[in-house]
């Protein structure tokens, strides 16, 4: 038995199958894994993000304490309600989780962090906050809905009082506004224009259905795994964790090294590697049938099968807008842009390609 | 509930088999297998002409979340795959027990199959499984 959140029995008489994530029980999917994606790719559909972690800081010193505690700089967000995805770090480099960061006020940031590492960030977030006076709290009394896909945003305003809807429809991409109970970002883990609503837990159930009823279809962790991979989003605990520091996990454009004076947790490590050979995350293509998964070796194109691999893959599945498989790979020298995939004791041809592989219902590398 | 032919047989690893009019097998995954696996995406089905071992891994269907091996239920020789498969896995999900069958074999001898339990046996099989 997980953690359940304001939408679970819904799912449930939704006939949705469960399944354990990060501690929680979630919709794997409605029925079909592969319509619920092309519902977002297509049209508009709606995931039950409530596991994440809402965290609220206040304090005048908030934005100096984050300047040193993200690997990225909230000194960029000007205007309230920007949205900055970032990385946390320890000393080492290691990534402690992903995160969004939003500016609300000067003494006002609202963090939304990932299910399986809320605890261990509350506690390493409260520990660094208390030398700047800053108050950490959890908001476990709000739930989260995503609504991903061209028409969602119509569709989503729908939630809002007639008179906020002009206001919520004119946000810029990666900028949030309160309306009334709801925090609405236009942000998203899909690749697709969407929004993503903060609302307390008992208003949820209302608006899914209010949702629903506009056509929005409901979806899974599937969709929700093949839509981000797609757009080239990494997953915590698959593409990086606390073992694996940014520059290999493909998130060295979101590390501020400038300004240089700017002193944030796991700056120093970074430098030292920064400029480093070492491994980095690429993006992979399969050509031939077959799916290509996590922990499948990659080798260099004739390497023998007793040779060193390149690396393994982190995260792969079969792209329903692609109709192929892809796969993001962390690898070590690689030539490229071929390399060779064992899977289940058999070699198949992947080619590497840059990622997002997919962005607004299209394909973004040559196939 | 997922749907159990009465007329067919079945194993633990969720194949089905059906004796044809000609005295050869037909054997696909089972609803069951189908409903856990979701989505089908890719499918290998053996070549005509293999000889299979029952209990050896003789098929693969992948799944958007998944890999999953299939066991021949017999000893025996492949006659045909299913060649509709390789453009059209979704079969599987659509009709696990007609148009998504995976390959027909001729058994070795007429006893082949002896572990194969009826309707009621892989009902009851899936209902400890649930368990």
């Amino acid at each position: 038995m997980g953690l359940k959140t304001p939408l679970h029995d819904i799912h449930v008489k939704s006939g949705a199958k469960i399944v354990d994530f990060g501690g929680w029980d979630l919709p794997l999917s409605y029925g079909s894994q592969l319509e619920e994606h092309h519902a977002v790719r297509r049209e508009a559909g709606m995931f039950d993000v409530s596991h994440m972690g809402v965290v609220d800081l206040a304090g005048a010193r908030t934005r100096e304490f984050l300047r040193g505690l993200l690997a990225n700089d909230v000194g960029r967000l000007r205007s309230p309600g920007k949205a900055l995805y970032t990385c946390m770090l320890r000393e080492d480099g290691g990534i402690l989780d992903d995160l969004l960061a939003f500016f609300i006020a000067e003494d006002s940031f609202r963090l939304v962090v990932n299910a399986g590492t809320r605890r261990k960030d509350l506690d390493w977030i409260g520990a660094h906050a208390r030398a700047f006076g800053v108050e950490v709290r959890e908001r476990a009394d709000l739930a989260i809905l995503a609504v991903q896909g061209p028409a969602a945003r119509a569709k989503a305003a729908m939630l809002l009082a007639e008179g906020d809807r002009p206001a919520a429809l004119a946000l810029p991409p990666f900028t949030a506004a309160t309306f009334g109970s709801r925090f609405v970002s236009r942000t998203g883990y899909t690749g697709e224009d969407g929004f993503e609503i903060v609302l307390p837990g008992e208003e949820c159930a209302a608006a899914w259905e209010s949702l629903r009823a506009a056509g929005v279809v409901p979806a899974g962790l599937g969709a929700r795994d093949t839509l981000r991979l797609e757009a080239g989003m990494n997953l915590y605990g698959s593409d990086m964790d606390e073992s694996r520091h940014p520059l290999e996990s493909g998130l060295g454009w979101t590390v501020a090294f400038e300004p240089a004076e700017r002193d944030f947790i796991g700056r120093a490590a970074l430098e030292r590697l920064r400029g480093q050979p070492g491994a980095r995350l690429a993006g992979l293509v399969m050509e031939e049938r077959g799916v290509l998964r996590a922990h499948q070796r990659v080798f260099a194109p004739h390497a023998a099968s007793d040779g060193e691999a390149l690396g393994e893959i982190t995260s792969g599945t079969f792209s329903p807008t692609l109709n192929r498989s892809i796969a993001f790979a962390r690898l070590n020298a690689a030539d490229g842009p071929w390399v060779s995939v064992d899977i289940r004791g058999k070699r198949h041809a992947a080619r590497i390609v840059e990622p997002p592989f997919v962005r607004h219902g299209r394909a973004l590398i040559p196939l | 509930m997922s749907s159990i032919p009465r007329e067919l047989q079945y194993t633990r690893s969720h194949e089905w088999v059906r004796r044809l009019p000609d005295g050869r097998l037909e054997v696909g995954i089972t609803d069951h297998a189908q409903s856990a696996l979701g989505d089908l995406v890719f499918v290998e089905v053996p070549e005509t002409g293999r000889s299979l071992r029952t209990g050896e891994e003789c098929a693969v269907v992948e799944s958007v979340k998944a890999a999953s091996d299939v066991y021949s239920p017999v000893d025996g020789t492949v006659v045909a795959g299913n060649p509709d498969l390789a453009g059209r896995p979704e079969l599987i999900n659509q009709d696990p027990y007609g148009a998504g069958w995976l390959f027909r074999a001729q058994a070795d001898g007429a006893a082949g199959g002896a572990d194969l339990m009826n309707a009621d046996g892989y009902e009851k099989y899936l209902a400890e499984q649930a368990h």
